[in-house]
């Protein structure tokens, strides 16, 4: 096995491809062993993820916060900042709209539709601040202190309406006899766009928008080329002058502002009010983490698998019950995952037979891995 | 997407006390002291954090850093619950079933990582994030759990508090040291165990050159990889030991994700822990206590905020992280040279 100098092209088209069939047949084992009929299933999927009378609408709607988290985790990836915090991002951007729209409600709707973008990207960033400050200038581990912070946000989002009398919960009315959230006036309801059969709901047209904006921002401006240079030989842009933390703090700032995005989309475009339980169980967060990774950190790509996870999402809401078992979709997620970067290897490698020479345990391979500098003492 | 990913549901799901709180909750006494209360349940709730974080020091002393803890805590915790709904025979056997079945599948688990990050080649971070994705609280753990109908009731077999020798009773340390469950007990051998194995034995030392000094320990005749693989799945064994407690102590009914983070608690703790078990069994304690605290100040009526009583573990590890970052740390104390780093032969 040694590692390959160039890609060709058609490996760049098959590796994925194969990785898709390879999740594809492990998740009907996984099904078939639990006595549940695979193709039925994933044509039932395929059906009402895509296929179906009005299944694409209900698809773009799940992949509105889907694009947000899955742009989050591949820009601050792409420096090599591991957030995993985009469900806690995501979470807190949904109370700053909620919030924003319970005060300008009444406005114009433009203005309550921006001022609620603001306020959750605000939000969002601001809790991804803590964690991006703590890891520029105290060096703490990012990929903790984010989680760490989902849970937080959670219960944050959880106190305003279940643990104290704020005014993000509905006090009056059925508030009375159940805690609930205050649901935003009508005119904070986020308008939607109907393309042929197919209805665009106004958060994934900001998606997509901010997925061109991180695209440009991260290949043709001066940032983007810091960030690329800090991720891929940290001590060449401390050689060169760059300021490593500065740009680290603004990056995963950045990075939770986009998730932030994505609970204002999810507050504007379907729930119109503060629900902590529905966003605890969406799992948004974890979700980007997958788009992120099958979309190999490009914000572009990150639009394309937003959708395909979202019909997948879709059809798992839709879907479930006794043949459909809650964590069906998470599991098919996490195959296409695991497929997918196993899949790598064929892409970075090439297998060789060298007459005359003894494969060991451990194939040599020349060069390193792509791993950081100085990986191999 | 139908349940948290990771266990956020968990955080609304189990907010009243668990089962195993009230027995320890109430002493006789001296042993009523508040401070006593939160010490034992600190023992108790610590307990899983202890063995999970354990078998993350264990793999990451052999240079493999895994983050699909949760997720193999998880994946033992549905084993495990599976077993004892369906095991029949004796209690005890059961039980034992229970536990062997939990380890087997957080092995399964870390062995999926083994083969990403050894085998394939693929970056140790993503694929630990991968396995908990994968194996986590909106995956396979969940989907397993709905397909074996696991919330149908309790899972019917209990680790019981052991009284040694009559000793339980003793003023303070009665109830700390001599109530507690055999899984705790079995924790405290393996604290002492992994020190002799890391500090005092040569397989020991050749696990701890090869977290060290990989080109080193493979000049030397030791196998890097098989190493790697060997303690990598024994840290998963010993995740979904940790994830076994959850339903055998204190979770009784599953709930998916009813880990609900610990797994990522127990991550820190390895760092919190400067990767010795002694300090490690100092962190799961500290830990264990904030977490108990939430369900010994809501049995005494104490005001405090439900929210922000659950969100203190999680608020802590970002101070105690934030703490030991900053401070000696900084010099990557205790941290195998070669964490997270892939060794290839030959690359140079």
């Amino acid at each position: 096995m040694e590692r390959r100098i160039d890609r060709p092209r058609w490996l760049t088209v098959a590796v994925p491809l194969a990785s898709l069939v390879a999740a594809l047949v492990t998740g009907a084992v996984v099904l078939a062993a639990a006595g549940k009929d695979p193709f039925a299933t994933y044509d039932r999927i395929l059906q009402r993820g895509f296929l179906a009378d009005g299944a694409l609408s209900a698809t773009l709607v799940a992949a509105s916060p889907l694009l947000f988290t899955g742009l989050a985790a591949a820009v601050a990836f792409r420096m090599g900042i591991f957030n995993i915090g985009g469900e806690g991002q995501l979470v807190v951007g949904a109370i700053g709209a909620t919030w924003a729209g319970l005060t300008v409600g009444d406005g114009p709707v433009g203005v309550t539709i921006v001022a609620m973008l603001v306020a959750g990207g605000l939000a969002g960033a601001a809790w991804a601040g803590i964690a991006a400050a703590l890891r520029a200038w105290l060096r703490t581990n990012e990929i903790i202190t984010t989680l760490m912070l989902n849970y937080v946000a959670l219960n944050l989002a959880t106190y305003l309406i279940f643990g104290s009398r704020s005014p993000w919960r509905k006090l009056d009315g059925s508030g009375l006899m159940f805690p609930q959230g205050k649901p935003l006036p009508d005119r904070a309801e986020w308008p939607s766009f109907t393309v042929g059969d197919v209805v665009l709901p106004l958060g994934f047209v900001v998606g997509a928008v901010v997925a061109v904006g991180l695209f440009v921002l991260l290949r043709s401006t001066r940032f983007g080329f810091e960030v690329r240079v800090i991720g891929d030989e940290p001590r060449a842009a401390r050689h060169a002058g760059m300021r490593t933390r500065r740009v680290t703090f603004v990056l995963l700032a950045l990075s939770g502002a986009v998730a932030g995005l994505g609970g204002a989309s999810d507050v504007g475009d379907t729930r119109q009010v503060l629900d902590p339980k529905a966003l605890g169980q969406a799992g948004y967060g974890y979700a980007g983490i997958v788009v992120a990774a099958l979309a190999r950190l490009n914000p572009l790509a990150v639009v394309v698998v937003a959708i395909v996870m979202g019909g997948l999402a879709n059809a798992g809401r839709a879907l479930q019950g006794p043949d459909f078992p809650a964590g069906l979709v998470g599991t098919l997620q996490g195959l296409l995952l695991v497929c997918t970067l196993a899949g790598e290897l064929f892409s970075r490698y090439r297998i060789r037979r060298t007459p005359g020479l003894q494969l060991s345990d451990d194939p040599p391979a020349p060069a390193d891995d792509g791993a950081p500098a100085g990986a191999t003492a | 997407m139908n349940a948290a990913a990771l266990g956020l549901v968990d955080l609304l799901a189990t907010t009243d006390a668990p089962v195993g709180v009230t027995e320890l909750a109430s002493g006789r006494g001296v042993n009523d002291n508040i401070f006593v209360v939160i010490a034992v349940s600190a023992v108790f709730y610590g307990t899983p954090l202890l063995l999970a974080a354990l078998g993350e020091m264990l793999t990451e002393r052999s240079g493999v850093l895994n983050l699909g803890v949760e997720g193999m805590m998880l994946m033992g915790a549905a084993a495990c619950a599976w077993t004892s709904l369906n095991a029949g025979g004796p209690g005890w056997l059961a039980l034992v079933l229970a536990l062997l079945a939990a380890m087997a599948a957080g092995g399964v688990a870390a062995l999926v990582h083994a083969v990403l990050v050894l085998t394939f080649k693929v970056e140790q971070i993503v694929s630990g994030l991968a396995i908990t994705i994968l194996a986590g609280a909106a995956g396979l753990s969940s989907f397993l759990a709905n397909t074996w109908d696991l919330g149908r009731g309790p899972v019917r077999h209990r680790l019981d508090l052991i009284e040694v020798a009559g000793l339980g009773d003793l003023p303070v340390v009665g109830p700390i040291l001599f109530r507690q469950n055999a899984l705790t007990y079995a924790s405290w051998l393996l604290v002492v165990g992994l020190w002799w194995y890391l500090f005092r034995s040569r397989p020991g030392l050749h696990l701890r050159a090869v977290g060290e000094s990989p080109a080193t320990a493979d000049a030397m005749g030791i196998g890097v990889v098989r190493s790697r693989y060997l303690h990598t799945v024994a840290g998963g064994c010993l995740a979904g030991l940790g994830g076994s407690f959850y339903p055998l102590a204190i979770i009784p009914l599953w709930s998916d994700g009813l880990t609900g983070g610990r797994g990522w608690i127990a991550l820190a703790l390895v760092i919190f822990g400067f990767w010795r078990p002694e300090l490690i069994l100092v962190g799961a304690y500290l830990f264990g206590a904030f977490v108990s605290l939430s369900f010994t100040l809501q049995a005494r009526d104490v005001e405090v905020s439900t929210q922000l009583l659950d969100s203190l573990p999680y608020l802590m590890t970002i101070v105690v992280l934030v703490v030991v970052s900053a401070g000696w740390a900084r010099r990557r104390l205790g941290a195998p040279a070669a964490l997270g780093q892939p060794y290839e032969r030959e690359a140079r």
